[in-house]
């Protein structure tokens, strides 16, 4: 709770939790929201040469090139950027806390090997390779979740490598060590708990990069398959009327800017609260 | 410092083949069948097996990896599937485009990120502060396509400054250069302001300014140069992250970069070009370390000594 409240001190991370709770809604309550069927294509929807139409009242955000309504497909987008957001960074934390852990604990050849491995993935073109793979693979929601995750586990699992470096030379490991506690409590009990922190701030911060690396997939053709509502292939679909419908680049353009924003300043802020030797320094 | 350096580059090497091994294997463990993509839908079964047995497609993976690694020793990255031509000839003929591209997009954001940085530091907790800050933040958090087709709404279709894509003059530059330096100027300005406030804390700028130096000096002439170090290590990072980071940006501008050359080859399944460019980029990644490292000693003595 003490976190909470700091959080509310702070003008921009208090904005942050304003918009991702914002965006929760907009995905729990999509259903009950949106105003049309994200997949209806309606009639009068279109104009009569066939162009998506603007704002109105019938249609709150405007129309997309197949006459559905705008304002429905970026409620259930929410949905897609949410649901990849938490399983692709998740997978990515845990696997980044697994080999973080194991290489910092054992260290000896096999710590090693692990921790040269991510040396390997730091020199591999990650965005490259994000969009190789989701081109080659069949894409779907979960290949395009799967492929973020490969790319984004390994900075988490470097950091978390360092800290338990750290941990395990601390007087209270050797302590419960030399009182013959066993490898699995001395993990669990001692050493997870004080990585909690980084796993919190990482399991937010990375939402973001998750969010923009799917946008951006997704936005290549490659991401998350239209008719799924997704924010990057809204804007994938409606690219060929950029110059006579810019809504519908730009409202799904800046709610994925909000979305990535709001994650990082919650991150930040959650990293200056947590970790108060950090404070103030960026 | 010569001991250093030799284990350093064995590292570099060693870790190229990594790359070239595992992204050898995920393409071949693809899905997607070169052959069948050259040969078109309508071929029959007999037509692909030929194709595949042309271009080797056939041999068990570790032949086909020992045939590749055999002419990487050599420099040759292989033949493109469906151009036919060699792929370090094509990544070459497209490179220049890309370090244009590079060159103008870091200059942009190494300039508007450390200027903007130093002043946050200069001016901490104050509005200005609070506003680089803030900007920085939306920086990073943007993503690069929409910011590409703002600029590119704004500056290309409604003022009509400058052309929508192609390459060759320097009007061409500007908007991808834009979209590069505004978005990596948030990173910049953010490190350029927490290593300021670091130097601007030591002992020596607080004697420097009791012996009376002016301001401008005490920052300029003392506190500067130990602030860039982290710039110039992460511009040396920069630099490698950057050739496998222009896909976007040059496939909406329609810049004829290495970039694009990549998300042609995806289309079409090309895997040596892919194998290419992953290897050049991978290759300028670890490069851009070695920049990092090795520049850090020659500017602060501390590092050389230690």
């Amino acid at each position: 709770m003490d976190v909470f409240h700091a959080m509310l001190k702070r003008p921009a991370a208090l904005f942050g939790l304003v918009v991702v709770t914002l965006v929760v809604v907009m995905a729990l309550a999509a259903p009950l929201l949106a105003p049309y069927s994200p997949d209806l294509q309606m009639f009068d929807g279109l104009t009569l040469e066939g162009a998506p139409l603007p704002p109105s009242a019938q249609f709150p955000l405007g129309t997309d090139t197949l006459g559905r309504d705008l304002f429905s497909r970026l409620l259930f987008g929410a949905r897609t950027s949410l649901i990849i957001g938490l399983v692709a960074n998740g997978v990515a934390v845990s696997i980044g806390l697994l080999v973080g852990i194991l290489a910092g604990y054992l260290r000896g050849w096999l710590g090693n090997l692990m921790m040269r491995f991510t040396d390997l993935m730091m020199a591999f073109p990650a965005l490259l390779l994000a969009i190789v793979l989701a081109a080659l693979l069949r894409p779907s929601l979960w290949i395009v979740a799967l492929v973020i995750a490969l790319v984004n586990w390994v900075q988490v699992a470097r950091i978390v490598y360092t800290e338990t470096r750290g941990l395990v030379e601390r007087d209270f490991i050797v302590a419960e060590r030399s009182l013959g506690a066993g490898h699995g409590r001395i993990l669990l009990h001692h050493i997870l708990p004080h990585l909690l922190p980084t796993a919190i701030v990482w399991g937010t911060l990375g939402i973001a990069t998750t969010v923009l690396l799917e946008a951006t997939l997704s936005f290549l053709g490659i991401g998350v398959q239209p008719p799924q509502p997704s924010w990057g292939n809204i804007i994938f679909e409606s690219q060929s009327y950029f110059q006579s419908a810019p809504w519908l680049v730009f409202i799904p353009g800046a709610i994925i800017l909000l979305t990535a924003l709001s994650f990082n300043l919650v991150g930040d802020a959650l990293r200056d609260i947590l970790d108060p030797t950090q404070r103030g320094r960026d | 410092m010569a001991m250093v350096l030799a284990r350093r580059l064995l590292q570099a090497l060693l870790i190229l083949l990594g790359v070239a091994v595992i992204t050898f294997v995920l393409l071949y463990a693809m899905p997607a069948d070169p052959a069948r993509m050259l040969a078109g839908r309508s071929a029959t079964t007999q037509t692909v097996a030929n194709i595949r047995h042309e271009l080797g497609l056939d041999q068990p993976l570790v032949m086909q990896f020992w045939h590749y690694l055999s002419g990487l020793v050599q420099g040759d990255l292989g033949r493109s599937y469906a151009q036919k031509t060699e792929v370090g000839t094509l990544i070459w003929a497209r490179l220049p485009a890309t370090l244009v591209l590079m060159a103008a997009g870091i200059f942009l954001e190494v300039l508007l990120g450390t200027l903007l940085g130093i002043t946050a530091a200069v001016k901490r907790g104050s509005v200005i502060d609070n506003l680089v800050m803030m900007t920085s933040f939306v920086g990073v958090s943007a993503p690069q396509f929409v910011v590409a087709l703002m600029l590119l709404y704004v500056f290309a279709i409604t003022l009509g400054w400058f052309p929508m894509s192609g390459y060759g003059t320097f009007a061409h530059v500007v908007l991808p250069a834009t979209t590069l330096g505004v978005l990596g100027a948030g990173w910049y300005a953010r490190m350029a302001r927490s290593a300021m406030i670091d130097v601007l804390n030591q002992d020596y700028v607080r004697t420097a300014r009791a012996k009376g130096l002016s301001s401008a000096r005490v920052l300029l002439r003392h506190a500067l140069p130990n602030a860039l170090l982290p710039i110039i290590a992460m511009i040396g990072i920069d630099i490698g992250q950057f050739m496998g980071g222009v896909v976007v940006v040059e496939a909406v501008f329609g810049w004829p970069g290495i970039g694009q050359l990549a998300w042609q080859a995806i289309q079409q399944v090309d895997i040596p070009i892919i194998m290419g460019v992953t290897l050049v980029s991978a290759f300028a990644i670890v490069v851009g370390n070695l920049i990092a490292d090795l520049t850090a000693p020659l500017i602060d003595p501390r590092i050389r000594a230690g």
